[in-house]
């Protein structure tokens, strides 16, 4: 089994935590001048995506994590599983629900996908930034409109929900920030 | 001074190799001009004082043959060898100049001051650099409450225009515990503190023991006490005996170590002692922590006979205290971390 001390503590470091997979996102050092030394880390569940603080005594080990973060495309959805490819090895892997979670919103075929796999399975999966999605339905434009006020829901090709502007039309692309689920522009031609 | 902007980045240039895991390969200071300006201003104003209150400034060595025992402090080893040493003599760079301060206070030299970069190996965070200076100070005919009493004064003093310093409140050790756990750390149980603590923190840190209650306290002391006292300034006094280091024990009514420390908005910055005099004590505390060292595995430290010889043709009456000066520096700059309060912190030697 593969640990880690906590002098190897740094961001980024994956960990086991209570059986999950988990990634340091802060590591201090705290100790009283003539006392003992302790790691005070905040570490991200890496299948639940919660942040917990935790505190090990200094110089004690934990065990390793096997993740690893790969760039893969995404192919489609057979109904249960989403199928992943990597570009380099044409590898495919499937997750589940679970793993892709809210992302399935923003997948869109081809897209190039940041997937964790966890002892080579994947756990989770964050969708680029941007992504540009068809609009499939919405209320009829409003030809001329630009100001931009008020806005009005459309249904995006992914199932997605998004607030857009009134001038805009079934079967134009747009331009999702998938970080915040809010519309940037209309993609240029 | 003024770093020119056009001086590119060399942390995403294939061209700089990176540096090892504490790396940052910035050639650059970290502190400001202006945080520069305010430790020159800080060191001048602490000359200035203790030179007003006819204190002695001294200079002791930073090398010495004897190194600290104190299990929870890791001095940096090194080696003289040449002229004079032909096998290569074992010295340890000091981890406070407490010892040599004493030998001169021994000899008779009254009140002395010391401004000396000290090292503690294995400490490196947002609040420890491996390296930093310390102020320490030695008041012959003072006990540690009017030590303290200085203390407020030179604070005051040097951190005029910077920082608004009110004076401390002061509250012994058992007291602050009592007031923010309910526990008393001279009767209750470790698993009673043990109990507190998993209660009140997120998840208890793994292998600590049932059978020793110091790691506890100074776990609730860092997760739990320190951060309550974010905006204020506070002296705990009167430690337990466990934790007494150099100060004397005072038996009644309650046996505690003459020891206090000074939390400046949550930050440790000040730990002093009414001085214990006692050669045959001292001697046996060394001896305690090397046994403590060795049971933990850790290497044992050849502790300062001189020192002990000192106390023994008798050290005056006197209260010392150690006062982290970066982190004075930090707290005075408004700073969250004690890399922008140096030039260069470890991560940039």
């Amino acid at each position: 089994m593969a640990t880690y001390s906590t002098n190897e503590f740094k961001g980024g470091l994956k960990i086991m935590q209570d059986g999950d997979p988990c990634s340091i996102i802060e590591n201090e050092f705290v100790k009283p001048g003539k006392g003992q030394a302790f790691n005070r880390v905040k570490i991200r569940n890496l299948k639940t995506g919660r942040v917990i603080e935790r505190t090990f005594k200094s110089g004690e080990s934990v065990e390793a994590a096997d993740v690893m973060e790969s760039d893969m495309q995404y192919l489609y959805n057979d109904g249960e599983f989403w199928h992943f490819m990597d570009p380099e090895s044409y590898e495919q892997i499937a997750a589940d629900a679970t793993a892709v979670a809210d992302a399935s919103k923003w997948l869109k075929e081809q897209d190039i996908c940041q997937v964790t796999l966890w002892n080579g399975a994947p756990i989770s999966v964050v969708t680029p930034n941007f992504v540009m999605l068809t609009v499939a339905e919405t209320d009829p434009g409003v030809r001329g409109d630009t100001s931009g006020g008020g806005g009005k829901p459309a249904t995006l090709e992914t199932g997605a929900v998004v607030r857009v502007p009134l001038f805009i039309d079934v079967d134009e692309v747009v331009k999702v920030d998938t970080r915040t689920g809010e519309y940037v522009g209309r993609a240029k031609d | 001074m003024k770093l020119s902007k056009s001086i590119p980045e060399p942390a995403n240039t294939s061209a700089v190799p990176k540096t090892d895991s504490t790396g940052n390969n910035d050639w650059r200071p970290a502190a400001s001009l202006e945080v520069m300006k305010i430790r020159a201003t800080l060191l001048a104003r602490i000359r200035s004082f203790f030179a007003q209150n006819g204190v002695l400034e001294v200079d002791t060595p930073a090398l010495s043959r004897f190194g600290c025992t104190d299990p929870a402090i890791e001095s940096f080893r090194s080696a003289y060898r040449g002229s004079h040493s032909a096998d290569g003599l074992p010295l340890y760079l000091h981890t406070s100049p407490e010892f040599f301060m004493k030998r001169l206070l021994a000899a008779g030299c009254g009140p002395i001051y010391q401004l000396a970069h000290v090292f503690r190996n294995g400490e490196s965070g947002r609040r420890h650099n491996p390296e930093f200076m310390m102020l320490e100070w030695y008041r012959p005919g003072m006990d540690h409450h009017a030590l303290m009493d200085e203390i407020e004064v030179l604070l005051a003093f040097a951190l005029e225009g910077f920082f608004d310093y009110r004076p401390a409140k002061r509250i012994s050790y058992r007291q602050w515990f009592l007031d923010a756990t309910g526990l008393d750390p001279w009767s209750d149980s470790v698993s009673a503190f043990r109990q507190f603590a998993g209660q009140q923190l997120d998840a208890l840190p793994a292998g600590m023991d049932d059978d020793e209650l110091d790691p506890w306290l100074d776990l609730l002391v860092t997760h739990w006490l320190e951060p309550r006292h974010a905006d204020q300034a506070l002296f705990v006094v009167d430690y337990p005996t466990s934790q007494a280091a150099l100060a004397r024990i005072r038996e009644e009514p309650l046996a505690v170590a003459e020891r206090f420390e000074l939390f400046l908005h949550g930050v440790e910055l000040a730990n002093g002692f009414h001085e214990l005099l006692d050669a045959g004590q001292q001697c046996q505390r060394f001896k305690n922590e090397n046994r403590v060292r060795e049971q933990s595995g850790q290497a044992s430290v050849d502790y300062d006979e001189h020192l002990v010889a000192a106390l023994q043709s008798g050290l005056p009456d006197c209260s010392g205290v150690a006062i982290g000066f970066d982190r004075l520096v930090m707290l005075a700059a408004g700073l969250a971390e004690l890399d922008a309060a140096m030039p260069f912190s470890f991560q940039r030697v």
